[in-house]
């Protein structure tokens, strides 16, 4: 390792590694507390109307049970159990408020036993009677009644620019598809997990979370109080992906049944128990419509989008902004929808709207150009966005032509046989495709403190959390790197209400947020040091405040190309990934080892979105069929070939003076139409709705 | 860094258990922390039985309800949180541990299986220094959030072991080829894929575990 480069960018291994491999990082189900006890949820099992009676005195009967929660014994809370609403990090919960039953697998009741065997069998004795309702469980259904949500998280629901009448009938070649996406569920490794522990009015919370500050807020407004009386430590957390960054129900759950048996409880959620209560992907499904000229110029575009949500609780999932910026097409119309099922409400998944709404985009991009006769990367090339199209800000910072060159000299497009069903290799079908990735550039105001102790060494605090997304060690970079002194001499701390409060681990904001904090706690340290400050420990929190696009007057994105080849088994319709080439738009990289590895995992996710992942809601029951790590495929390391990933040398100093951007989430976009385009090419069959699973190739 | 709050007056870290790895620790009838009653549940009828077995090169002795899986008897009894829980079902690999130097999963071994048995935990794999696996896993970051790692460096242990001693696996060309066996990337692929990361590592996974393979490491 060379100490005379920048300490940013240099890709040193993770500093909490050590910790990870030796299973002595403490995830929030492994904190053993005094007198804990075990909780475990009983879930509806029909997907609408009313309980009608809860008998627990079979469980109740049973050895070592403290406790069954119910709706007749929870004590009735503010709004009820409301007071909170306000996503990402409040959401509408179940706290046994009311009988109401609004999904099959909905929380109905909490058993609490000395153990956790004794909990698990007890809460297979509660037995509840229903008066169920008719359901809405079919999407065709759903959607006769599809309407326009009030707001979506970062734009109103429709979009236009231009006139878009002019720009179609401008149009020379039309396509104009329907393609969809399933519902999906996150599943991360660990699945949530809350211990709850109340001394007198004072409540500590381990919990897994990729919002830290949200869970304490959350918790404290939906309990009715003060939120000083909430502490919340998730030091670790076994992987995130969207659907830790709200406070759902069973973290509420813990803290009440831990106030009525006065002793700690730990609730795991079971795996089977995910699919539903902690949100997942909605399904989406997304009319595109592209007009463009002979010679490639696209006039004008459509996207219409209708995704499902619950029937208690809007969330959009916002497949309609990556085309708001991607091209510059001179006139655009995009609108989102709704459309309400009994079911979990859905929420924020690994890009959301963006990986999805790519994967129409750049597919009918794909169609657009066989259409036209022209190659891919050209027409995309030739509708390169020089500025933000839909709000005519020029870009901060933006690479993609060099994205297209590098990926396609590295992949060796220029070899590739234009006409599909061309390329093949014994028995199978080799295909090349190749689609655009894109992801909002995000910031949000974070605080943090740097602190020299009277030992010399330094140590610096930040709420934020770390979800397998190298937070520690990039924040110990920047910090070292601010301070001028060695890694060794710092210590970055995370994960605790009490450090200076972060926004959430979420819309691949953390780098460039937690980073510019750290970065200026420590600029304002040094400066205190340097004019002599001579107190022991001297303590600098600063609160880093971002400008926003409008502010700035700069559209912010990254954007990236990936290439991909599939091999198709020309009987059997088996498809293979043995190889994705994609080189990134992502402004300066913070750690080269941690950033491509989450690059690399985005990529995995977008094979997985491809080909595997799809939550089957079973239209009679209401049940997701496949809940559980078998039925519902993500990939294993056979699944996955060579991922030759890289950045292009930038440094978007406009958008902060760190230069990055965030990458926890452009790695997936744009890969599933890179596949689903590589498929295409390999068979000659367009597949429109995802997962590409072998019957739909046969 | 640091895990846990490192403030001396926190109550926080006092009011953890200040041993870890009780040898013969029960989860019930534990004195409740509040000086005001809490509920207790009454004596329990379950019948708890005696096993026997060397954990990490150590005795253990535990009296367990027989429905207690390995797995929560060391994550829950034992508190050896290195052991993860992600499916409970045998379908992730998180709880992956060597048993007699095979690696099984523990979330579907039951503990009372154990009488006279060796287990080996991520715990038990680093003696003054980090094992050859584990330095590799860092090295090439085979991993992000880390809930995976310690079943995925386990695995590696035993998948080095099984090629030395030429068991065969799915992707195996030649059957018959005499030991030891050579770890391709393929082979490496096959055999780590009881073990889901859904991060993504693989391919680092794939690089740290070649690396142990080949004789590199810490």
């Amino acid at each position: 390792m060379n100490d005379m480069t920048p300490l940013v960018g240099r890709g040193i291994d993770r500093v909490d590694g050590p910790l990870k491999v030796t299973g002595h990082a403490k995830y929030a189900a492994e904190f053993a507390l005094e007198g804990l006890c075990h909780a475990v949820m009983v879930r509806t099992t029909v997907p609408a109307g009313r309980v009608a009676a809860i008998d627990a005195a079979d469980a109740k009967a049973m050895p070592g049970v403290l406790l069954v929660m119910t709706h007749e014994n929870t004590p009735q809370l503010p709004q009820k159990g409301e007071a909170a609403f306000g996503p990402p990090a409040g959401r509408k919960l179940t706290l046994f408020q009311d009988t109401e039953v609004r999904y099959n697998g909905e929380p109905v009741a909490l058993v609490i036993a000395e153990t956790f065997e004794q909990a698990q069998e007890a809460a297979q004795r509660v037995r509840v009677k229903y008066e169920a309702k008719d359901a809405v469980l079919d999407f065709e259904r759903a959607k006769a009644h599809a309407y326009k949500p009030e707001k979506m998280t970062h734009s109103p629901p429709d979009t236009c620019w231009g006139d878009i009448e002019r720009g179609l009938a401008e149009g020379e070649v039309k396509v104009d598809h329907v393609y969809t996406t399933p519902m999906e569920t996150h599943n991360p490794m660990e699945p949530h997990a809350t211990l709850a522990h109340w001394e007198g009015p004072h409540l500590t919370l381990y919990d897994s979370t990729q919002y830290v500050a949200g869970v304490r807020e959350t918790t404290a407004k939906t309990l009715g109080i003060p939120v000083e009386q909430v502490e919340v430590h998730s030091p670790f957390v076994g992987g995130g992906f969207g659907c830790k960054g709200s406070t759902w129900s069973h973290v509420v759950l813990a803290a009440l049944a831990a106030r009525q048996v006065k002793r700690p409880v730990k609730l795991v959620v079971e795996r089977r128990q995910m699919f539903g209560p902690v949100g997942g992907r909605p399904c989406t499904e997304q009319r595109v419509l592209l007009a463009a000229k002979r010679d490639g110029t696209i006039t004008g575009v459509r996207h219409d989008v209708i995704s499902h949500t619950s029937v208690f609780e809007d969330y959009t999932e916002s497949s309609t902004q990556p085309t708001k910026s991607l091209y510059g097409i001179a006139n655009g119309h995009l609108t989102q929808r709704l459309a309400q099922l009994n079911v979990g409400t859905p929420t924020f998944m690994r890009a959301p709207g963006e990986s999805t709404g790519t994967f129409a985009l750049e597919c009918a991009m794909d169609e657009l150009a066989e259409a036209l006769a022209i190659d891919p990367v050209e027409l995309r090339v030739k509708n390169h966005a020089d500025a933000d199209p839909s709000k005519g800000f020029p870009w901060s910072s933006k690479k993609l032509k060099e994205c297209y060159a590098e990926a396609a000299r590295r992949f060796g497009w220029d070899k590739r046989s234009p006409a599909p069903r061309s390329m093949r290799d014994g028995r199978w079908l080799v295909g090349h495709g190749m689609a655009t990735a894109t992801y909002p550039a995000h910031m949000d105001k974070c605080k943090a403190v740097a602190m020299l102790e009277a030992d010399g060494t330094y140590v610096v605090r930040c709420s934020t959390q770390d979800i397998g997304t190298g937070t520690y060690t990039i924040g110990a970079q920047v910090a070292a790197e601010a301070l001028g002194v060695a890694l060794g001499q710092v210590r970055f701390e995370l994960g605790d209400s009490r450090f200076p409060r972060a926004p959430v681990s979420g819309g691949s904001m953390t780098a460039a947020s937690v980073g510019m904090a750290v970065r200026n706690a420590c600029l304002a340290l040094k400066e205190k040091v340097l004019a002599g400050a001579k107190e022991r420990p001297l303590s600098v929190e600063v609160e880093y405040g971002p400008k926003g696009e409008d502010e700035a007057k700069l559209a912010m994105r990254s954007f990236g190309a990936v290439f991909t080849e599939v091999r198709v088994d020309r009987d059997l319709g088996i498809v293979r990934v043995p190889r994705v080439v994609a080189t990134y738009s992502v402004g300066r990289l913070l750690n080269a080892k941690t950033g491509i590895n989450q690059l690399q995992g985005g990529i995995v996710w977008g094979i997985s979105m491809a080909l595997m992942e799809e939550s089957f809601l079973d239209k009679r029951s209401g049940r997701i069929a496949n809940a559980d790590l078998a039925e519902y495929h993500v990939p294993v390391n056979a699944d996955i070939g060579v991922l030759d990933v890289t950045v292009v040398d930038e440094n978007d100093v406009a958008f902060n003076a760190l230069g990055a951007r965030g990458i926890g989430e452009i790695g997936i976009t744009g890969v599933a139409a890179s596949v689903a385009n590589a498929v295409y090419h390999a068979t000659g069959r367009r597949v429109r709705d995802l997962p590409i699973t072998l019957d739909k190739l046969l | 860094m640091n895990s846990t709050p490192r403030d001396p007056e926190s109550g926080a870290r006092r009011r953890f258990l200040a041993s870890t790895g009780a040898i013969g620790a029960l989860g019930i009838g534990l004195p409740a922390a509040e000086a005001e009653p809490s509920v207790q549940a009454g004596e329990s009828p379950v019948q708890r039985l005696a096993v026997r077995f060397t954990l990490n090169g150590r005795p253990c002795e535990l009296e367990l309800d027989p429905r207690t899986t390995l797995l929560d008897a060391l994550r829950e009894q034992l508190h050896e949180g290195g052991t993860k829980k992600g499916c409970d079902h045998g379908q992730c690999g998180a709880c992956t541990v060597l048993v007699d130097g095979r690696r099984v999963n523990a979330c579907l071994t039951l503990a009372l299986t154990l009488e006279g048995r060796k287990v080996t935990t991520i715990e038990g794999l680093a003696r003054e220094k980090l094992h050859a696996a584990q330095a590799a896993f860092v090295r090439h970051d085979a991993f992000q959030c880390g809930y995976c790692t310690p079943g995925q460096i386990v695995s590696c242990v035993a998948l080095v072991d099984e090629a030395r001693r030429n068991m065969p696996s799915a992707v195996t060309p030649d059957l018959h080829a005499e030991a030891p066996l050579e770890l391709t990337d393929d082979e490496i692929r096959e055999r780590m894929s009881g073990n889901v990361c859904r991060c993504g590592a693989y391919a680092n996974i794939v690089a740290a575990v070649r690396d142990v393979a080949s004789g590199g490491g810490a």
